[in-house]
Parts: C-alpha cells; structure tokens; sequence
C-alpha cells in the first residue's frame, strides 16, 4: 500500500497529491511517468511524474478528474492509501546540449511540464515558459513556473486572465522576434502539441512532445501504447514518452487515443451514480 | 485385468456450454479415475518418460503412489522436482515431453501423466492441511527478476536449500505469465495464487510494483546484499506485423487483449477496465498465445472468431488439445493465409464520425506450401491475386514477441543475442556478468511454461554451487 501523504485541490477538477513510494521517489526524474491503482480491482493508469523529494520519499502527482478511476483516486484522504505505484518508466527528458528552452504547457499537462522547466532551470538554462488554460479558474502552478521560468506567459481561450489566445500566438511571436531556442518542449493535450510542431517546423527548432497514449503494464509487454514516430511503431512506455515532435503521427494518436471513449463514459457515470447513492 | 489401449478420458465442460463461460474447460480425473489411469502405467525398466520431462519428474515413482492411493506421498515425489506441480499438469505440451517417451504409447496411447500429475497436485491442495517444512536458513540472500514459471521455481529450490529469496514482480500481481497470459479458462487463477502461497510459506518474499532496470537495477541489487540475481523477466515486446491499418481501434497485441481479459479481469462486467466485446475476431498466429485469444474472444461474446495461419493445420505450433478445444467450441481455421493489410472505417465527409478509425475488415492473401524453411517446416508461399476481406472488428496479433530491453539497457556488463535474448551457459544459466543467471523466455523468446520451470532449476542449482564455493 502506498499512503497519500499530502493531498491539494488546484482547482475543481485537477488535484495533487504526494505518495509516500520511497523507492520511486529515489529513482524519478522528469519526463517520467508511473502507473497506479486505487484499489484491488482497479485498473491501472499512467500519471506522469510531477515532482518528488527523495529524502521524504514522496512521488507528485497530478491528475485531472475525467474518468473513473481519476474519481476514485480523488476521493481518496490525505492518510489514505491506494494499492499499487510503481515506477518511475520511461525515459526521462534529454536536456545534454540545451542552453535556452521554450515549455510549452496547455492545461492539466503543465503539471508534467513544470518538473521539466525546473530541471532546465537547476542545469543553467535560460528558461522561457508558455502555460495555457481554458479559463481562469483552471489556472494551476503559476506561482511554480514563475520560480523557475526567465520569463513567463500565460494564455487563457476566454481571456479571463494573462493573454487571450492559444499558446502558439506567443511562441510564434517570441519565435519571430528574434529569440533562439536550442529546443522548445511541448506538453499537453494531443492537438495542443500538434500545433506547436506546426509553429516550430518552419523554423526548425528541435520540439519535443511528451505522448502520453493509453498505457496498461507501462514495460513494453502489451503494445497498447504504440503510436508511429518517424514512419516506425513506437511504444511510448519503453521509447518514450518523450519523442521528436516532427516524427510523430498526431493524427493516428489522436484516433487511437478515444477507443474507448464510450466505456470510460458509461464507467464515469457508474461511478457518479453510485456516489449519489452513498451521498442519499 | 486387461489393459485399456486408451487414455481415460477428460471430463471437460461442453463446448457449447463452455464457449460462453471462463470456467476451467478441463475438469479433472477424480480419484478412481486416477487410481484406474495410473494402473495403465507399467512401470517399465528404463523410464523413458523421465527423460522426456525438463525438469525429471520421478513419474513412475510418484504413478505407482497413485496406485496405491497414497496421494500425499505422490504429490511430495513430484514436488522434489517440480515447484508448481498443478500448474504443469494443466499447461504442460505432456504430448510432445514425457508422454511422447512412454514406452506403452508405442502400440497404445500413452499414459495421462499429465492427467494424473493434475490430480495429485489437485488433490494435495484440497486435501492437505499440514504446513511445508521450513528449512533452515542458510544466510544467503538471492534476487529472483520476475515471478513467472522460471522465476518462481528458481525462488522455490532456493528457498528449500535455506537461501533467503526476494522475488520483485513488475506488475501487481505474482504469476507472470501464468496470471496476465494463460486464461482462466486453462488455468484458473487460484491455482496459481496456491502455489505463489506454497512459496511464501517456504519463506520466499514477493515485492511487487518492482520493475528492475527502472525502480532498482541489478547492480544495486548486489549493493543491497543479493549474492546472485536471477533474471526471468519474460518474453517481453509484442510483435506487430508492419502492415498498413495496425494502429487503427480494435487491433491488439495477443499480450494486450489478454492482459486486459486475465489480470484485469475485464471479462467481468464489473471491472473497471475496459476490452473491446468485438462481434468478428481474427486472431493471427498459431501458437498457444493465438488459441488462448481466440477462445478469450468467443468466451467475451464474439459471434465468429477465426484463427489466420500462414501454414497448414499440420504446422500448427499449438498444442493438440488446444486446438482441438478450440475447433470443437466454434473457432473457424482460415489457414495458409496471410494477411496484407487492415481496413478500417473513415466517412470522409464527417470527421466526426464516431465510426472513423475502427476496424472493418481483415485483407488476407491465400498461400500454399513451398519449400521447406531451416527448421524443416514447408515455407508458404502467397498466390498472386487471390486476396480477400474477411469482415472483422477486432484484430488480435498473436505472432511472438522479442525481448524486453529494459534490464539489459540498466545492466552493464550483460550480453545479449543478435535477437535480444540474454545469453546463457545452457547446462547453468550463468550470463556473461558475475554471479548474474537467467532463463525463461528472457533467454529463448517466447517457449512454454515447463521449459522455462526447466531454466529455473537449473540455475537455482548453479547459483547453489557458486555460493557455496565463494
């Protein structure tokens, strides 16, 4: 069992906790992910390492409440424990050769993207972040990115706070103004990264996207996460997750990336029916 | 009394009733059954049978307690060669291992050793109350990587010998592939938790949620006070064809779909994760993994499921009785067949289509038998323009895997083949790193279960010596 040692709302549907998984926190780095369960007969799901503190012995997560098992962990109590962590998989971010970086993180996935920056940061680096949210009230980790970013943009769709638009519209404009990145990293929701390739291949700078597809045992034995990179078949728990963003086929992962978008829907309901049942 | 030229039979589950349960198929000889199948045995001089077992089981020794009812006493002689007997009885190729050596088989059918080896260990697991002896500890700690057959046996001779094991399991669960890969169906997976029991009591300690290579290596195993590491971490990647349409929705690798199916348990209507209940299933390949997906596909409520094979029924890699379970509950053969490409759906003039990128059809080109390959077996050949589309839903590969990278990656020091596959000194399993052994499908590629029981021993055997002699 794996206790939850510290538990935090960032806002209403993304939380964090420390898990208290000693040998994980001893091993993580940025860029890697781990896989849990909540209980006995969960399923396992892949959450990307968002920090830890290897004295303490404590792995972050951060997770946005979409499907069941999301829900589950959440209803999980600071004290509480969930049955199985184990990690930390894949491969970790590559920062040999970088001396100025762009992160680019759009909603839930700036809590990968942060671990990132701030280990660009610890190197040396001169660090720009881009962090972009639907609206303001799912704005998370700015006080984070501010510690560890030179310079800091954040972009909401509605405007509400920072700048309105898509997290591209600055990266071009700093692109086109004259800053020289050796690499811009991008992480977020598939198309969000689709995108930012689009904006960095005109001028050919490395971009780098982190794939986080549907992961079952999470070491290369069932193929589930595969995707195309560079014409070849990848799996991102073993390759990845981080992979060139110029190679990979975007809109294959997209596809693949909702097989099962009506189960998880009947699950997510389940679910919320049986907590109104409890709430009655 | 005479003798009955044929094997008592199985009692098994009806296929129609069976292909929409995941019950055992198989049920068990019950003990007069067993008494009668074992007095076919004639308790020949030379015991051929012995030599055919990887790991030597005393088989006329523990049939001739089954004569005489003494059940207990059979199941311990198995038991001094075997560490996960009632898993062997069930999973065992018997046909082409001791089976095939049984000098009564030369005019009749062989003895059910299989069928017997079931029963004892059966029996010894319902009958039994008392605890194993506990040896003397030794004070000696070895690491076993992965707790799959190879993995647990090696774990099992050791901790019998007084060594302290630790055996770290990547997954949640102790089994390896006997709990992701072998369904329930073939191996209930109780059985297999009994025998993962068996070796806690013997002192074995599982971790689980250990990956070795990410969470530890193997060189801080040593650090950490292991004298020698065992590595039986599997087969590893699943291979896909490199045909077009292999990444659209419903195509699965064969360790996927029944990883899904077995360890999470998503052939129950409650569990939490989710596998595609697909109407028409091709699984390609030919082998155990392929019969076991198909029969999973059929039991998960598909209405026609066909296994595509290359070769003819002949070639068929499986075992006999797999394919003549599978045949028998419905499973359709589409074989000397080869599939080119995968089809799937795409409205072109709605991307939104909640259709688009599901699978629709399986184009398969007919072949015939050419010339036989470096194996001996005959290479098949396709026809020119003879394809065809099988409509499918699901696309289940089940074609082999190629060995994990993980710990070799971690592991400096540690020699691999051109195919990824560790190398081994076959009569130890020693690796070209100091006080490092291995076997299993980790050192072959994917084999059986016994093979790999097999590897375990004998490294359990060398690691013995090597401590002893430091």
């Amino acid at each position: 069992m794996y206790k939850i040692v510290k538990k935090r709302e960032l806002n209403s549907t993304v939380t964090m906790m420390d898990i208290y998984a000693p040998l994980v926190a001893k091993k993580a780095q940025a860029g890697q992910f781990i896989i849990l369960r909540v209980d006995e007969e969960g399923e396992r799901i892949p959450l990307t390492v968002a920090g830890f503190d290897r004295e303490a012995g404590t792995v972050k997560i951060i997770f946005q409440i979409v499907g069941a098992t999301t829900m589950m962990l959440n209803a999980k109590n600071e004290g509480e424990s969930i049955t199985d962590f184990v990690g930390p998989l894949g491969c970790p971010t590559r920062t040999d050769g970088v001396k100025k970086v762009c992160i680019v993180g759009g909603g839930v996935g700036c809590a990968i993207a942060l671990p990132v920056a701030q280990k660009f940061k610890s190197l040396g680096c001169e660090v720009h972040s881009i962090i972009g949210f639907r609206s303001k009230d799912l704005l998370i980790l700015e006080d984070e990115f501010a510690a560890c970013s030179d310079k800091l943009t954040i972009m909401t769709d509605d405007g509400s706070y920072g700048r309105q638009g898509v997290v591209t519209v600055p990266l071009k404009e700093a692109i086109e103004s004259g800053e020289k990145y050796d690499e811009v990293i991008a992480i977020g929701p598939l198309v969000m990264m689709k995108y930012v390739v689009a904006t960095t291949k005109p001028f050919n700078i490395k971009t780098t996207v982190s794939m986080n597809p549907i992961m079952i045992d999470g070491t290369g034995m069932c193929g589930g996460c595969r995707l195309t990179v560079g014409g070849k078949t990848k799996f991102a728990c073993v390759d990845g997750p981080d992979f060139n963003g110029f190679e990979v086929d975007f809109d294959e992962a997209t596809a693949r990336a909702d097989a099962y978008a009506q189960f998880e829907k009947a699950e997510r309901e389940k679910f919320c029916n049986l907590f109104k049942k409890e709430a009655n | 009394m005479a003798l009955q030229p044929q094997k008592h039979p199985m009692p098994v589950q009806k296929p129609e009733v069976r292909a929409k349960n995941f019950e055992e198929v198989a049920q068990g000889y019950d003990e007069k059954t067993a008494v009668a199948e074992a007095q076919r045995c004639l308790n020949c001089k030379n015991k051929p049978c012995v030599e055919g077992c990887p790991v030597n089981i005393a088989i006329p020794d523990f049939i001739s307690k089954v004569k005489t009812g003494d059940f207990e006493e059979a199941y311990n002689i198995i038991s001094q060669s075997s560490s996960l007997p009632a898993v062997c009885g069930r999973v065992c190729p018997q046909e082409t291992q001791c089976e095939s050596k049984c000098t009564l088989g030369i005019k009749f059918q062989p003895v059910g050793i299989g069928r017997i080896e079931r029963f004892v260990a059966d029996w010894h697991n319902a009958n039994y109350k008392g605890e194993p002896k506990i040896p003397a500890q030794n004070g000696h700690k070895v690491a076993v990587v992965g707790s799959g057959p190879s993995g647990l046996t090696c774990a099992g001779d050791l901790a019998k010998k007084g060594y302290k094991v630790t055996v770290f399991e990547a997954l949640h669960l102790a089994g390896g592939v006997l709990v992701y890969g072998i369904p329930e169906f073939r191996l209930p997976k109780k059985i297999v938790e009994k025998e993962v029991e068996t070796l806690k009591k013997y002192g074995v300690d599982i971790e689980t949620n250990v990956v070795i290579g990410k969470t530890v290596t193997v060189d801080e195993l040593f650090e950490e006070g292991y004298e020698a590491v065992f590595i039986g971490s599997g087969a590893g990647l699943p291979r896909f064809m490199g045909i077009s349409g292999e990444s659209l929705k419903g195509v699965y690798s064969a360790n996927e779909f029944l990883t899904r199916a077995n360890l999470m348990k998503a052939y129950k209507s409650d569990a939490q994760t989710p596998i595609m209940r697909a109407k028409k299933v091709a699984v390609v390949g030919g082998g155990n993994v392929a019969m076991d997906a198909a029969r999973t596909a059929l039991r998960l409520g598909a209405e026609t499921v066909y296994i595509v094979y290359r070769r003819s029924m002949e070639e068929l890699p499986a075992r006999k009785e797999e394919v003549e379970h599978a045949e028998e509950e419905g499973i359709k053969f589409e074989i000397l067949r080869n599939p080119v490409e995968i089809l799937g759906y795409k409205n072109e003039n709605d991307k939104r289509d909640p259709k688009n990128g599901f699978v629709t059809g399986l184009k398969l080109i007919k072949c015939e038998l050419g010339e036989p390959d470096e194996k001996g077996r005959r290479r098949p050949v396709e026809i020119a323009g003879s394809e065809y589309v099988l409509p499918v839903d699901c696309v289940i590969m089940a074609i082999g895997t190629s060995p994990n990278p993980l710990i070799k990656n971690t592991t400096a020091g540690l020699e691999v083949n051109r195919h990824g596959g560790i190398i081994v000194e076959e009569s130890t399993g020693k690796t070209s790193k100091n006080a490092v052994y291995a076997g299993g499908d980790a050192v072959t590629g994917a084999a059986t279960v016994i093979l790999a029981m097999g590897a375990g021993k004998t490294a359990a055997k060398a690691i013995d010596e090597y401590i002893c002699k430091k």
